[in-house]
């Protein structure tokens, strides 16, 4: 038995191929493991990498994990684009395909009720950054005169900044309500760090949506059209993703359990 | 154009130019949680994700300093580990120098206090 089997994402037995140049993680092409009428994709991996000890040691070295991440994202990106596949988490890993058999078998049920709940759907990616400070009136150039000039100056600065951010707020709470009523389903994630996301301004809404697929030009000409609403304020649009957001719980309405 | 079957208009900032921190948002923290053979504990990922978040805020000093956190951070990166022990090494060198040259001019002081040291037991 050579290798682990990295599982990338279980779906329907796909109605097209995938690219045929594709490399998943650790370089290997994935491979579609059949069981049950269900599909697994599969890579073979290297032990020396993904047995418990060095894969702990890897998800801590942010080059590997990234390197991971992107092939994993890769190959579920393919996956999106000829069918509707149950992303799993990164570093699911079995110790040969009989393993990853076993694991269909229990979640079987598990696995079809999801599949049908988000069969032709995408996830989408929408973010509202406010991207500057307000302009500063020239406060560091125009010396203030006197002391109340300079709390004058002081005073116009910080309410023009509570009302950009004021603005932000109502602009993402109004665009999530509108996005929405546009969706099937939508969840709202925790704002991402400017550092680690390398991109400037500061996020104030990081949501995705669940959109069906014959509806998703709509849905982004929508997000479209609100982009220049407000100045200072960015919106930025990512996907169409595999329904990552929305492959784990049974529903976001009546969140009961 | 986007690939006929799936009627998707073209991709936003996705592939290669998608944004790290929307790929490990959803790898990491999304997606559907299977026990696998090789247990890397849940723990385990959401403490990554907590702890590149700690790493994040704790560099945002850094990043206001003009450093790119990400390519010089060693903790982060294995080249910039590799950067981080050349300097490192370079750095050591000068300091020897230094110390060098330095004890050269205050050899009296060195000796005195050799005395007392066990180290000078080798040097006599």
């Amino acid at each position: 038995m050579t290798g682990l089997r990295y599982v990338y994402a279980v779906c329907h037995p796909l109605g097209a191929p995938l690219q045929a140049e594709l490399t998943g993680v650790a370089g290997d092409p994935p491979r579609l493991l059949t069981h049950h009428g269900l599909i697994a994709v599969v890579s073979h991996v290297p032990e020396r990498d993904f047995a418990e000890q060095p894969l702990r040691a890897h998800l801590e070295d942010l080059d590997w994990l990234t390197e991971t991440a992107r092939a994993h994202q890769g190959v579920i990106d393919a996956l999106t684009v000829v069918t509707t596949p149950l992303p799993l988490r990164l570093g699911t890993v079995f110790r040969d395909d009989s393993g990853v058999r076993v694991m269909m078998e229990a979640r079987e049920d598990d696995f079809r009720h999801t599949l049908d709940r988000l069969e032709g759907r995408v996830e989408w990616g929408v973010k509202v950054y406010v991207e500057s400070e307000p302009e500063e009136t020239g406060e560091p150039a125009e010396k203030a005169a006197s002391g109340r000039d300079y709390l004058r100056q002081r005073r116009r600065y910080v309410r023009a900044h509570e009302d950009l951010w004021q603005q932000a707020e109502e602009f993402a709470s109004r665009l999530h309500a509108v996005l929405s009523s546009h969706a099937e389903d939508s969840r709202l994630h925790a704002p991402q760090n400017a550092t680690l996301s390398g991109i400037s301004g500061q996020n104030v809404l990081n949501a995705a949506y669940l959109v069906s697929r014959h509806e998703s030009e709509e849905f982004v000409e929508l997000v479209d059209r609100t982009k220049d609403d407000v100045p200072g304020l960015r919106v930025e649009l990512t996907g169409p993703w595999a329904a990552y957001s929305f492959a784990g719980e049974e529903t976001g309405e009546g969140d009961t359990t | 154009m986007t690939t006929m079957a799936s009627r998707l208009p073209e991709p936003y900032a996705q592939g290669s130019s998608a944004n790290l921190a929307d790929i490990l948002e959803r790898v990491l923290d999304k997606g559907i949680v299977i026990a696998g053979d090789i247990r890397i504990n849940l723990l385990d990922i959401e403490l990554l994700t907590v702890k590149l978040r700690l790493i994040v805020a704790s560099v945002d000093k850094a990043k206001e300093m003009g450093i790119d956190w990400w390519e010089d951070d060693p903790a982060l990166s294995s080249g910039a580990r590799r950067k981080e022990l050349a300097r490192e090494n370079s750095e050591l060198r000068e300091r020897l120098a230094q110390l060098e040259s330095g004890s050269a001019q205050r050899e009296p002081q060195r000796s005195q206090r050799s005395q007392k040291s066990p180290k000078s037991q080798k040097e006599s």
